[in-house]
């Protein structure tokens, strides 16, 4: 197992430059740079998921507005900024007001830390991942407001399942990166890129790769873990009564929040912007993209759960596997730290066939019928 | 310490994406789990009963249509069946025949558009359903060949089928048998082994055999639950006698029997067609009965096996032109009979699941 | 092949048990009287050789003078139907008593009759209209509707 030395990756540090007005300037221009990339990736992406849902749907998306449907995200943000901005009577309005913004904001703070290139990022952070998962968990918090805000019992039903959710996920997700925290030495997210010069660590570690992609994607509200806007049950949850720009933000959020994991994903498991030939900026983002389509194609094809299958989903597969990922990194680490790289992927393949065919034998994700 | 909880009402109103139409369910919620429901229905009642007493015989067969529209050739076959019982009309060999082939064809595109409905309802968020109407799209082109309209067909008529088929109609149906088995293979596939279709919908919503009997469930439902029970072969109308097919039944009772059972039929359905397309007869396909038919005074009821269940026609006679009474016995208002002692105990979710399971379609519940 | 049961061999059996019951035989279709409906019915229910446990349809016809009530029962095992008819008489409450407590599939079946026909069932657990809104005045099925009033 290779141990990376700090001192070697001074030159990822991103200092301030010598810019006149230096870091304050700095920190404004690369706020508006990135806001613009969530933005712009944001219109690219759902564009992606309309017409790969289509495809997948036997059907051809949209293709009115635009050669290939390319201008459809545009025509829809233009609608929803002329639409009327309706605010139900009986709703909490300042509350009903500042959700889109408190469930926006997390998730675009959270590209602050995100390294596009080697050297290119808003603030090269020494506590990367702890900072990005600190904030992740804000994202809830709006939108529980929206929930409540509402005064509606569909989007309350959808605000509670949804925090119940995040709680319940945040625990296998942090605990699945800790293994490639330990393979790393450091928890800045530079640095970990840096590492997986020699082998992305998805093949490190396979198990870390799964739960994480799976918990996150029930932290971001996709398909199968949709059911807090379940369309078929509770009608839009907890963006019900959103309607004109609020709703943009609100879906915007939601797209942004899937780019944002995508873009971990890339950043912990898949080797960040590193990559032959083509230059960084670009192989981060057919990275970002490949997973985004990944959980496209999970999106198309199968149902949701119920929310108490969720939950047991969280509880009694993800942690208890989370933990024993941990286990068995921590031990590779401080017992065979010089162990052969190809070797320790075998380990951890089998680790992870082994250890998912036999819990999932004794799982079970049913829930009765309860007396009433 | 004791939390103070409190039930609540909530209203999975006429207007919902699931609910197959306007129909509404008043849940009471403890949290998730549902307490006590009610399901208020009448919003699509259009008072067809009363309006066909004032129409002649024969222009109360476009109305038919209108009752369960996914499932019209089902409810014209009826009505004519019922009518030519109480006029004593003959109905020529080749007429049953390609009534046959028109029933068991819509038969095959109603169950599509249930379990497409019911696993849209499980949030698979298009595919499932999409890659059934596919199939459902050449069912209707057939129709479309044989009577010009895909959804209300009125093609039936006492005495027999109102039209002949044209020429390109039996290669066309050919052509779909053939390849119907492997798609339903497909969807078999993608669905019935599908761990979170199975997990969300076995054992939820059971309706046990005592209960389905008591509460006159029939069709798909009653044989989920373990009743063999099928018209068309207790009580064989039209030539249905000629043919061999098996009826599939599930014993649990669940909403995955109630899936696995119209998949199934689907494929009993394809085979009565390969059987009636080699024994079709050649004729005249109607004994044309008066345009001012008078029946003789008396009562009947007739009843077939539609996709969603028993449906029967009571009609009476006072030997005018008009239908003095002119009743249905509408399989899905009656189902729903037995939605509350399905549901109570089982969280939200569930509702729509079972609620899909059942596949009721408003125009019959209402009327 | 569902064999319809003659209304007039069953009258023959029925007259033993439940005398002045019957009102009208025919090989169609059995009348009885509605006080007696609920015991003729459980009767029918209870008997082995009968067994009707299939309460097919419920239906009602305005005859002007009275209403007929029509019920088709069927035995799932015996494989046999019969059509039981009762008279309800008086055009402003005409009441006849509720099988509901027999066979729950008369629940929402009576519920349309009364909603539509005005007949109220005695013994039914929510007699309210099911397809009209609570508040509708009249019943539509009747033949002296008119939209007018």
């Amino acid at each position: 197992m290779i141990m990376f030395n700090p001192n070697s990756f001074g030159h990822l540090a991103a200092l301030p430059p010598d810019w006149p007005g230096n870091f304050w300037l700095h920190l404004m221009a690369f706020t508006v740079i990135i806001l613009a990339f969530v933005l712009i990736t944001a219109i690219i992406f759902i564009w992606l998921e309309r017409r790969g849902l289509g495809r997948l749907q036997i059907r051809l998306g949209p293709n009115r507005a635009g050669p290939f449907g390319l201008l459809q995200p545009l025509a829809d943000v233009l609608k929803l900024l002329i639409k009327e901005d309706t605010v139900p009577t009986k709703a909490d309005k300042l509350v009903f007001w500042l959700a889109p913004i408190v469930a926006l904001a997390p998730v675009l703070m959270l590209f602050a830390v995100i390294p596009f290139q080697s050297g290119a990022l808003l603030a090269d952070l020494n506590i990367g991942i702890l900072y990005v998962l600190a904030i992740s968990s804000l994202a809830s918090v709006g939108v529980f407001m929206a929930g409540w805000a509402s005064n509606n019992k569909y989007s309350l039903i959808g605000a509670m399942r949804d925090v119940a959710m995040l709680i319940s996920y945040e625990i296998p997700i942090v605990i699945s990166i800790v293994g490639v925290i330990l393979i790393t030495g450091s928890l800045s997210l530079t640095e970990i890129v840096g590492a997986q010069e020699s082998i992305p660590f998805i093949l490190l570690q396979p198990l870390g790769f799964l739960i994480f992609f799976l918990g996150s994607l029930a932290e971001s509200n996709r398909t199968p873990f949709d059911l807090v806007e379940a369309d078929s049950e509770i009608v839009a949850g907890y963006h019900i009564e959103y309607s004109g720009m609020k709703y943009g933000t609100l879906m915007l959020t939601e797209y942004a929040e899937i780019i944002a994991i995508s873009a971990l994903v890339t950043t912990l498991f898949l080797g960040g912007w590193q990559g032959p030939l083509l230059p960084p900026i670009l192989w981060f983002f057919i990275k970002v993209a490949a997973v985004f389509l990944l959980s496209v194609w999970i999106r198309g094809t199968i149902p949701r759960l119920r929310i108490d299958q969720v939950m047991a989903f969280a509880w009694k597969f993800l942690l208890p596997l989370a933990l024993i990922n941990l286990l068995v990194t921590s031990l590779q680490v401080v017992l065979w730290p010089e162990a052969s790289l190809w070797l320790i992927v075998f380990l951890n393949l089998t680790v992870m066939a082994i250890l998912i065919l036999s819990w999932s034998r004794f799982f079970r994700l049913g829930g009765e019928r309860i007396e009433v | 310490m004791t939390l103070k909880t409190e039930h609540f009402a909530l209203n999975l109103g006429p207007v919902h994406p699931s609910t197959h139409g306007v129909f509404r369910l008043i849940a009471t919620l403890d949290g998730e789990v549902i307490v006590d429901i009610e399901p208020v229905v009448g919003y699509l009642h259009r008072g067809i009963e009363k309006l066909a007493e004032g129409r002649t015989y024969k222009e109360n067969i476009p109305f038919t249509d209108r009752l369960d529209y996914l499932a019209a050739m089902s409810n014209n076959l009826v009505y004519a069946m019922a009518v030519e019982k109480l006029a004593e009309i003959p109905v020529p060999e080749r007429a049953e025949y390609l009534r046959v082939i028109m029933a068991e064809l819509q038969r095959i595109a109603s169950h599509l558009v249930g379990i497409g409905a019911f696993i849209q309802d499980l949030g698979a968020f298009g595919t499932p359903i999409l890659y059934m109407w596919r199939e459902r799209e050449k069912i209707l082109d057939l129709f479309d060949m044989v009577c010009g309209q895909r959804l209300h067909y009125n093609y039936m008529r006492f005495g027999g089928v109102s039209h002949d088929i044209p020429d390109e109609f039996l290669p066309a149906l050919a052509k779909f048998v053939d390849r119907m088995p492997g798609f339903i293979d497909e969807y078999d596939q993608l669905l019935s082994e599908n761990e979170i279709v199975l997990v969300r919908s076995k054992g939820v919503g059971i309706l046990p055999k005592d209960l389905a009997i008591n509460a006159s469930t029939s069709g798909p439902v009653l044989r989920a639950s373990g009743v063999k029970w099928d018209i068309r072969r207790a009580d064989p109308y039209s030539i249905y006698n000629r043919f061999e097919f098996d009826i599939p039944i599930c014993t649990g009772g669940d909403s995955y029997d109630r899936y696995w059972i119209r998949m199934k039929e689907m494929r009993q359905s394809i085979r009565i067609i390969k059987q009636a397309m080699e024994q079709l007869p050649k004729g005249k396909v109607l004994n044309k009965a008066p345009l001012r038919l008078r029946p003789p005074a008396g009562e009947v009821y007739t009843r077939i096996e539609s996709p969603r269940g028993e449906l029967g026609f009571y009609l009476v006679s006072d030997n005018s032109e008009r239908p003095y009474r002119f009743h249905i016995r509408a399989p899905a208002l009656i189902n729903l009979t037995a939605l509350r002692q399905m549901l109570i105990g089982w969280k939200l979710a569930d509702a729509i699941i079972v609620f899909g399971s059942i596949d009721i379609v408003l125009g019959e519940v209402d009327r | 092949m569902t064999v319809a049961i003659s209304g007039e061999d069953l009258a023959v059996k029925l007259e033993a048990q439940f005398p002045a019951s019957i009102v009208k035989s025919s090989p169609d279709s059995l009348t009885v009287k509605s006080e007696f409906l609920l015991q003729v019915a459980w009767h029918l229910k209870a008997t082995p050789e009968l067994g009707f446990d299939y309460l097919t349809s419920i239906t009602a016809v305005d005859y002007g003078n009275y209403f007929e009530l029509v019920y088709h029962l069927m035995s799932l095992e015996h494989n046999h139907i019969l059509v039981l008819k009762t008279h309800c008489y008086g055009r402003d409450e005409p009441v006849a008593p509720s099988l509901v407590s027999l066979w729950q599939g008369a629940d929402f079946q009576e519920r349309e009759v009364y909603d539509l026909m005005g007949i109220r069932f005695d013994g039914h657990p929510n007699m309210k209209r099911l397809l009209l809104w609570d508040g509708f005045q009249g019943h539509p099925l009747r033949k002296d509707y008119s939209n007018d009033t």
